[in-house]
């Protein structure tokens, strides 16, 4: 299984400072960023809308509110490529679609996590829905860079494993 | 050290081994031990310790059988995982390198699994044609082999985070046999191997050795004899036969996609569940259409893959139940024969830790919103277990070719599984126990989840006393076939309600024994 974080952007390509809260702002000029600019990514193979639909998405399909959209910007970056661009291009219109049939102008413009969530169900066995899913599965909990934010230490050898590291430092119980 | 042996490809007094896990790595060795000569064929690369990798999907990169296989039937791995039936392991050493080390002998009656349980509708249960009694002293030298805690003079493991929860939500429901568990790691040094150092990752490969592996055990010991030759990357097409339907020798490709011909003596097959029942069929010629050894029609039925599942709690503080050692934890009080519990056969309680990557993977495959990230946000705060209890053998449980093939061409497996009514209610049983046990110690939460790709697999060229009812006898030799063996955990009649891999190793211990007889008496 291929591991997107290693395929995505790399750091240089995000200013991964703190990420103030709030939705994602097209900024044009083939980038999209952070309302305050603390990050941005660049998008050459699909529109700014697509890249910003593929980050809410990511968002509602695995939200965690302690992490932050840089990685889940990291997580959908490949789609950002010739290979997938018709993937994203019909499945974002079908999302929009979606969307308008719900009510809304678009996907984005549901304000409501629930009310997006309404809409992802009504194309969640798309393939282009799947994909996206799918690969968020590595895309973004496989980044190391996330693990502590659930409290995972990683690699243990290299410090001697947890034998005198608390492997049975539970005081509560 | 003796250099290991070399030996030519028309060489056909060699004993050939295809597959060098817990069956073939233990297999080779005792037979080198004993001055047999053996060629062992490994479809995977070697790697040692020092390779392993405390990264789940890396490692998995690493390790995993990721060739392709397909699969069908109701189970849900069908549907989650197409292309990944099981999660094992394709390198010298097999999936000894990733097993958790659980070394569980069967309890007496489940060696009587047709005799104990009475017919039940819809399974293919048989009694093994061998018993506890013959099997004991067999146990005896495999425990030691591996350094079995809890038996001999070795002690239990300490018990790690996830240990304690389990056993303080086990003692407050009642339970009485609860403990670190009978481990293939060592609680001391023991062996040339160091102990445990509640590293985690036992299922990555144990990267001080601690764990039992035939990879830096019994193959370079059986190398060390000069008898053993192993070749890596030598991947078994075909086993071909004379006109008089003696085996005769074993058609590889190498790594660089030749095929050779390697002669034999004697051939025993060791390639897992669904690689074995794979030769055998892909194996089929004019003398034998349907496959070598299979004049009875059961090679690939009645697969076997344990009733398994896992229970998560979440509690209110911190757990990290990812350090220590892995499985270091059971509670065997269910494991009795007790069919006024609505299903025959019983099933262990063991803890287990995934990290946050394959937590992620297999808590819910398929699953997304809050019910989902929420469970995973609590990580920290979470204890796991695991269920492993006897399914039933089904006769259309089975493993068939594949109309796909692989790179070389060869046709892969299909894995075909549906649960019996006894697997669901037992698998429904320990659900609720196992969340009745995170609630006795405050879990504010607990999630049932379900079976992950398959570790345990079993039973598709089981053994009978009949040879209608099964492929092998009683020591793993084909009804068919006298110089064709089978040494792998797809020798299993039943499953009981044990992690197999002790099993698999007393079974590999006693066959190689008589191998060697059979060929000093003349009679192989």
């Amino acid at each position: 299984m291929s591991r997107l974080s290693e395929q995505g952007l790399t750091r240089r390509a995000l200013m991964s400072r703190a990420v103030a809260a709030g939705a994602l702002a097209v900024a044009g000029a083939g980038f999209i960023a952070a309302p305050d600019a603390a990050w941005a990514v660049e998008v050459t193979a699909i529109s700014e809308h697509e890249m910003a639909t593929l980050l809410q998405m990511a968002r509602d399909i695995y939200p965690h509110d302690r992490v932050g959209d840089r990685f889940y910007a990291i997580a959908v970056k490949a789609y950002d490529s010739e290979e997938q661009k018709a993937l994203v291009a019909e499945g974002v219109a079908a999302l929009d679609a979606a969307a308008r049939a719900a009510g809304f102008d678009s996907y984005l413009a549901a304000g409501w996590e629930a009310e997006r969530v309404e809409i992802l169900r009504r194309i969640e066995d798309t393939a282009f829905f799947q994909a996206v899913r799918g690969g968020l599965v590595t895309g973004l909990y496989n980044q190391k860079e996330v693990w502590p934010i659930f409290g995972y230490e990683g690699e243990s050898f290299s410090e001697g494993g947890y034998i005198d590291r608390g492997f049975d430092d539970i005081d509560w119980l | 050290m003796t250099q290991a042996a070399k030996f030519e490809l028309g060489d056909d007094n060699v004993v050939v081994i295809i597959g060098t896990g817990a069956s073939g790595g233990v297999l080779a060795n005792e037979l080198a031990q004993k001055g047999v000569k053996v060629v062992a064929l490994e479809a995977g690369g070697r790697y040692m310790p020092e390779d392993y990798i405390n990264d789940e999907w890396d490692s998995f990169g690493q390790l995993a059988w990721t060739d392709p296989r397909t699969t069908s039937g109701d189970w849900r791995v069908a549907k989650d995982f197409s292309g990944l039936p099981a999660w094992i392991v394709k390198a010298v050493g097999g999936t000894s390198i990733h097993w958790a080390g659980a070394s569980l002998r069967f309890q007496d009656h489940e060696w009587k699994a047709r005799t104990t349980y009475g017919a039940v509708e819809g399974a293919s249960l048989l009694d093994w044609p061998i018993d506890a009694a013959e099997m004991a002293p067999w146990y005896d030298r495999a425990e030691a082999k591996l350094g079995v805690t809890g038996t001999g003079e070795r002690a239990r493991l300490p018990g790690n985070n996830n240990y304690k929860i389990f056993e303080k939500g086990a003692k407050a429901l009642g339970y009485q046999d609860v403990h670190t568990g009978n481990m293939a790691i060592n609680s001391a040094d023991y062996d040339d191997r160091l102990a445990c150092q509640q590293t985690g990752f036992c299922f990555q490969g144990c990267k001080w050795g601690a764990k039992w592996s035939s990879a830096y055990t019994d193959i370079p010991r059986g190398e060390a004899t000069g008898n053993l030759e192993v070749r890596a990357h030598a991947h078994a097409a075909r086993i071909l036969h004379d006109d008089s339907g003696k085996v005769t020798g074993v058609e590889y490709f190498d790594q660089d996609g030749n095929l050779h011909l390697q002669k034999a003596r004697v051939v025993c097959v060791a390639g897992n569940s669904f690689e074995s029942p794979r030769l055998l069929l892909n194996s089929h010629s004019s003398m034998f259409p349907d496959g070598l050894a299979n004049s009875s029609g059961q090679v690939g039925r009645n697969y076997m893959r344990h009733t398994t599942g896992s229970v998560y709690g979440i509690f209110e503080q911190p757990v990290r139940m990812y350090r220590g050692t892995t499985m270091a934890g059971i509670i065997r009080d269910e494991a009795r024969h007790d069919p006024s519990r609505g299903f025959v056969g019983g099933y262990e309680l063991e803890t287990l830790a995934l990290g946050l990557p394959f937590m992620a993977a297999f808590l819910d495959p398929g699953a997304w919103g809050r019910e989902f990230t929420t469970a995973l946000d609590a990580y920290e705060n979470m204890a796991g277990m695991w269920i492993v209890g006897e399914d039933m053998p089904q006769a259309e449980n089975r493993v068939t070719l594949s109309d796909v093939e692989d790179g070389f061409g060869l046709k892969v497996a299909n894995v075909h599984f549906s649960d019996h009514p006894n697997d669901i209610a037992m698998r429904n049983h320990a659900y609720a126990r196992g969340q009745a046990i995170y609630k006795a110690v405050g879990a504010t939460r607990t999630l049932p989840t379900p079976p992950y790709p398959s570790t345990h697999n079993l039973g598709t060229n089981r053994m009978s006393e009949r040879p209608e009812d099964g492929v092998v006898n009683k020591w793993g030799q084909s009804h068919d076939i006298a110089n064709l063996f089978v040494s792998d955990g797809s020798q299993f009649t039943t499953g009981a309600a044990e992690n197999p891999t002790l099993t698999i190793v007393a079974l590999a211990i006693r066959q190689a024994d008589h191998i060697a007889t059979e060929m000093a008496a003349g009679n192989l």
